[in-house]
């Protein structure tokens, strides 16, 4: 029953601190090149998407890569532990999240180039396949169930994700590229240098977004297990209490004490 | 491994000549799929033709989903679970005897479907070859998948509901790769169907190597 | 005499079980809080203690099932804590479940149990006669019997593959005495074979009749034992062998009817 060194004080540190002063500037900085950026012909102002969309779709994968590699950590025996346990689940809510916004941002752009708020553009429906599979594992995560039980299931399914993610890639692309829609790659090609710099700084900024939020929020989950760790030395007194105070006592029969009745 | 392996699929499919769910239940069920898409889609302006290599495959996916559920209600019958891990069984043998019970009743679903979407639908059956060989390595892969997520939501206790939202997104590309060769197979296709029977296979590899791997760690733990 | 430090001193010396201060957990709940345990082969132990113990997890966790986290845990040689799936061949449970498949036959039931365990089909036909399933209960869907006949099955299954160490819970309960009689006659034989027994139950009379020692579990805890000097392999040297007697079935009946009062270690 391990401890892991925790601060004590909620989940707040220097290097969380860093990080979040770090992320929180380069969010800024993409946003002013992104509102900087000239407008396309095609695309108005939409095209201004380019700095953070790519950069919240990159993130989603990294966060999926961490679930996937974490989950392999764990199902090891050999580098079995917890804390890989609770890294996988606390970025596989973050990918969730970002996948969620890569959609989100995916369908704004791509309204003035299709004219309809979602028209099956290949990374798009994979994005969407991959949110579906990530809510699965965290519904996994969440059943009722020993803690043993659960970890071990939602590692298995976290190491199966990039064979699926493989796969899921080559069948939607073969399939869109069946009827040559233009996707929002296409969009992104004949774009300048400006365009690129924010684009690359935008990914920097989120990156450093996720570290953040994933230092946090494993930590929290830390946290919980220490709290149920403690519990057990308490339980174990209390159980073998059990054998003096649960015993079930059977009632005197009044009868018996008072001498016979008439 | 590999004599654990026909001991439980022999069981299984023991247990379903007995029970004869799959045949009394299963099979209705996937015919009520397909009429119930004629009901939704109009039979008369040729959208059913048109659709019925998807058709057949969706309906070929929600079997696959009662089939798996099927699989392992049997074992969760009074400590089942439990009974598989006293008995000394490989859970690698296991797997692929469960897979294997699953995939042979899929197979007969698939066959049942195929008779119902030409009558039902009137579509026009080319390509053999193509249609028989996507249908097997498909099923494999539906199979070994089914049986995979059947033991990650097996023995908990919101299985109906986990299974499904497990599954589905997972069984996707099947649908999508299924679906394309049919197509081709239907005289409706515009490329080969060959490179997605490729691709299934390649599904059905990672699971079968998945579950090979992962059973034994799964079935111990609660 | 004990021989040697390391040397074999003989079968029946081999312990069977050896647990020290082990502790198991349900979830964060710990089932077993520290059992110290010498059982050894050919030995039947009826254990008893009042609901919530800890019986049947110490069952369990002899048959693998349970994951020990803490202390010594070893089962015919297997350590648990490193290895818990290989001593389960060994191992026949009869738990309060029955591990039968509903839409099988009894017949198909039993021979399906019996080739998993890779136990061949010697036994098979003299288990299901012995117990009565042999004739018009052969090809009866297990789904149709009523609940003691299931044990019988239960038990039949055990008693073809013939493990070394026999784990009963409550093995009794829901049998009539017919049953009953056959149950005890076909654990005494086992015992004879050199199998190990451990059962438990609530029923004192049949019970200490057909063990040769009582063990006493409460919170989790071995609290009593009327064999208490450990059977132990003479490289442990905590412990000395005990001599060779007869089961002290005087001392046994007199604890029983003392079960009320529980010994805190």
């Amino acid at each position: 029953m391990a401890r892991a060194a925790v601060a004590t004080r909620g989940t707040s540190s220097k290097l969380t601190r860093v990080l979040g002063l770090l992320a929180l500037a380069g969010i800024v900085t993409t946003f002013a090149l992104g509102l900087s950026l000239p407008r396309t012909v095609e695309q108005h102002e939409y095209s201004r998407l380019i700095a953070i969309h790519p950069a919240l779709a990159e993130v989603a994968y990294l966060a999926l890569g961490v679930v996937s590699l974490a989950s392999l950590l764990y199902l090891v025996r050999r580098t079995r532990s917890r804390l890989w346990d609770l890294l996988a689940g606390a970025s596989a809510e973050i990918a969730a999240v970002f996948l969620a916004l890569t959609l989100v941002t995916g369908s704004i752009w791509g309204r003035p180039t299709w004219g309809v708020w979602w028209a099956w553009d290949a990374r798009l429906t994979l994005t969407a396949i991959l949110l579906a599979v990530d809510l699965g594992y965290l519904a996994l995560r969440r059943v009722p169930a020993e803690i043993e039980a659960r970890s071990v299931r939602s590692a298995v399914l976290g190491v199966i994700l990039p064979a699926l993610i493989i796969v899921d890639h080559f069948a939607v692309d073969w399939w869109r590229s069946l009827h040559q829609d233009s996707s929002l790659e296409d969009a992104k090609d004949n774009l300048g240098t400006p365009f690129l710099v924010a684009m690359f700084v935008g990914f920097a900024a989120f990156t450093l977004l996720y570290a953040w939020l994933l230092v946090h929020r494993f930590r929290l989950e830390q946290l919980e297990e220490r709290l149920e760790d403690e519990g057990l030395a308490v339980a174990l007194a209390e159980r073998q209490a059990e054998a003096t105070t649960d015993r079930p006592r059977p009632p005197v029969r009044p009868e018996l004490a008072e001498g016979a009745r008439p | 491994m590999w004599r654990d392996a026909a001991l439980v699929a022999g069981k299984d499919l023991r247990i379903e000549g007995r029970s004869r769910v799959t045949t009394n239940q299963v099979a209705p069920f996937a015919i009520l799929v397909l009429v119930l898409f004629a009901f939704a889609l109009d039979p008369d302006r040729g959208v059913l033709v048109k659709a019925a290599a998807g058709l057949f495959w969706i309906a070929v996916l929600f079997s696959s989903l009662l089939a798996v559920q099927r699989s392992f209600a049997v074992e969760a019958t009074d400590g089942a679970r439990d009974g598989l891990r006293l008995s000394g069984l490989d859970p690698a043998g296991i797997f692929l005897g469960k897979a294997a019970a699953v995939a042979v009743q899929l197979l007969a679903l698939e066959v049942l479907l195929g008779v119902g979407v030409v009558v039902l639908y009137g579509a026009d059956l080319h390509g053999p070859l193509l249609l028989v060989m996507t249908c097997l390595v498909s099923t494999v892969g539906l199979a070994a998948a089914g049986v995979v997520y059947g033991v990650l939501a097996a023995g908990l206790k919101v299985r109906e509901t986990l299974l499904p939202l497990l599954t589905l997104p997972a069984l996707a590309p099947v649908l999508l790769a299924a679906t394309r060769a049919w197509e081709t197979a239907l005289g409706q296709g515009v490329d080969s169907g060959w490179k997605w029977v490729q691709l299934l296979a390649v599904f059905a590899v990672i699971y079968v190597v998945a579950g090979v791997l992962g059973f034994g760690p799964l079935l111990e733990e609660a | 005499m004990p021989g040697p430090p390391g040397s074999v001193v003989g079968v029946s010396m081999a312990a069977a079980l050896r647990f020290r201060s082990a502790v198991a957990l349900l979830g964060r709940f710990p089932a077993l809080a520290g059992v110290d345990l010498d059982v050894a082969a050919g030995e039947i132990v009826l254990l008893q203690g009042p609901n919530g113990a800890g019986k049947t997890s110490l069952l369990r966790a002899c048959a693998g099932l349970l994951p020990v986290v803490d202390g010594v845990a070893e089962v015919l040689g297997h350590d648990l804590r490193l290895d818990r799936r290989s001593v389960r061949r060994s191992v026949g449970l009869l738990g309060h479940a029955t591990f039968l498949y509903d839409d099988l036959s009894v017949i198909d039931n039993i021979r399906f149990a019996v080739k998993a365990s890779g136990a061949g089909d010697g036994r098979l036909a003299e288990a299901m006669a012995v117990l009565g399933l042999d004739g018009r209960l052969r090809g009866v869907p297990v789904s149709r019997l009523s609940a003691g006949q299931r044990r019988r099955v239960a038990l039949a299954v055990i008693v073809a593959r013939a493990p070394e160490l026999w784990l009963l819970d409550e093995p009794h309960a829901g049998l009539d005495t017919d049953s009953r009689d056959v149950l005890d006659a076909v654990v005494r034989d086992a015992a004879a074979s050199g199998a190990t027994i451990v059962l438990a139950s609530h029923e004192h009379e049949r019970a200490t009749a057909l063990a040769g020692r009582t063990v006493t579990i409460a919170g989790g805890r071995i609290v009593d034992d009327t064999k208490p000097v450990a059977v132990v392999a003479p490289s442990d040297p905590a412990v000395a062998a005990p001599p060779e007697e007869a089961p002290a079935a005087p001392a046994a009946v007199a604890d029983v009817a003392r079960s009320e009062v529980v010994h805190v270690a």
